[in-house]
């Protein structure tokens, strides 16, 4: 980077354009899942009892309470967004800290969720299924491919939100620029991560009630 | 500029649309234990299409966003309709 003399000082940062890009790669995501929303319906379509059948031997209460949880995060989120356009670093490190607890929370519901399922010898190519219908066997591939796919997404939306946490929290680079001149590149750090947090609770509130709730 | 301030958002508006996303996620739940056939299906995809807009429009701000974020949305949202509705008129005819 030059130094410019003269004063309107050019800064490499274009908040619509990383939008934009954030964007573009949140509809490969929107494809990707969309593809095996596609999947699942269509089967759905061929294994009409099966799937119904399947879909009443999950937890629907946990389901509930799961989505609660990622709605609750989505708010969080936003208002972590909504606390640095205020310029309160601290407000947005507590909401950012409470969004990764949820997530977590999240998972752990996850865990137990398909623990119970795998005791029940109910896992992809396990003895029990194999002696069931072809159309279970599907219903319970798609249902471990696709929370499994969107738990993933949970894990890295966390990560990323670590990350965004201790740089909100943390005084690297600080010397370097002045505050607002920081805050104003956190922000759009902050803001695109958190696009990527309500994409994937958005993946989320179609997930829980085709899986859960349609039986 | 790129130093938009956008309009600040004030807390309450998150607030309700997150009551909002809660009180439909009752609604959905209430609506499937009801057994009413073909309609519990069409109307859990319905309620989460609402859910979901409301993520969208409020929580990743593309009610707020310029024109362009609106098109491409659109055109994302539009091109996954189409190949579901293809592959649908594949798999229902053969």
């Amino acid at each position: 980077m030059t130094v410019a003399a003269e004063p309107p000082v050019h800064l490499h940062r274009d908040a619509t354009g990383a939008r934009i890009g954030m964007w573009l790669f949140l509809f490969t995501e929107i494809l990707l899942f969309g593809g095996l929303f596609l999947l699942y319906a269509v089967y759905r379509s061929q294994f009409h009892a099966d799937f119904h059948f399947c879909a009443g031997t999950l937890d629907t209460f946990m389901g509930a309470v799961n989505t609660a949880i990622l709605l609750t995060s989505s708010l969080t989120m936003v208002l972590a967004v909504a606390s640095l356009e205020k310029r309160s670093r601290k407000h947005t490190a507590l909401f950012l800290a409470a969004t990764i607890l949820l997530g977590l929370i999240f998972l752990v519901n996850k865990y137990f969720e398909w623990s119970a399922k795998f005791s029940h010898g109910l896992y992809p190519n396990s003895e029990v299924l194999e002696a069931h219908t072809a159309g279970e066997n599907v219903f319970y591939s798609l249902y471990y491919l696709m929370t499994g796919l969107h738990g993933l997404h949970i894990l890295i939306g966390i990560v990323l939100l670590a990350v965004m946490f201790f740089l909100v929290s943390g005084k690297a680079g600080r010397a370097a620029k002045t505050d607002e001149e920081e805050l104003d590149r956190l922000h759009i750090k902050v803001e695109n991560s958190g696009l990527y947090w309500h994409l994937v609770d958005l993946i989320w509130i179609f997930l829980f009630p085709l899986f859960y709730l349609i039986t | 500029m790129n130093n938009e301030k956008q309009n600040p958002h004030p807390f309450s508006t998150y607030l309700l649309i997150w009551l909002g996303l809660l009180v439909l996620t009752g609604v959905t739940v209430t609506v499937a234990g009801l057994n009413l056939g073909n309609l519990s299906v069409l109307g859990a995809i319905l309620i989460a299409a609402v859910k979901g807009t409301l993520v969208v429009l409020f929580f990743m701000h593309i009610k707020y966003e310029d024109r362009v974020f609106k098109i491409m949305l659109g055109v994302a949202i539009i091109t996954l309709a189409v190949i579901m509705v293809l592959t649908f008129v594949d798999t229902s005819f053969r």
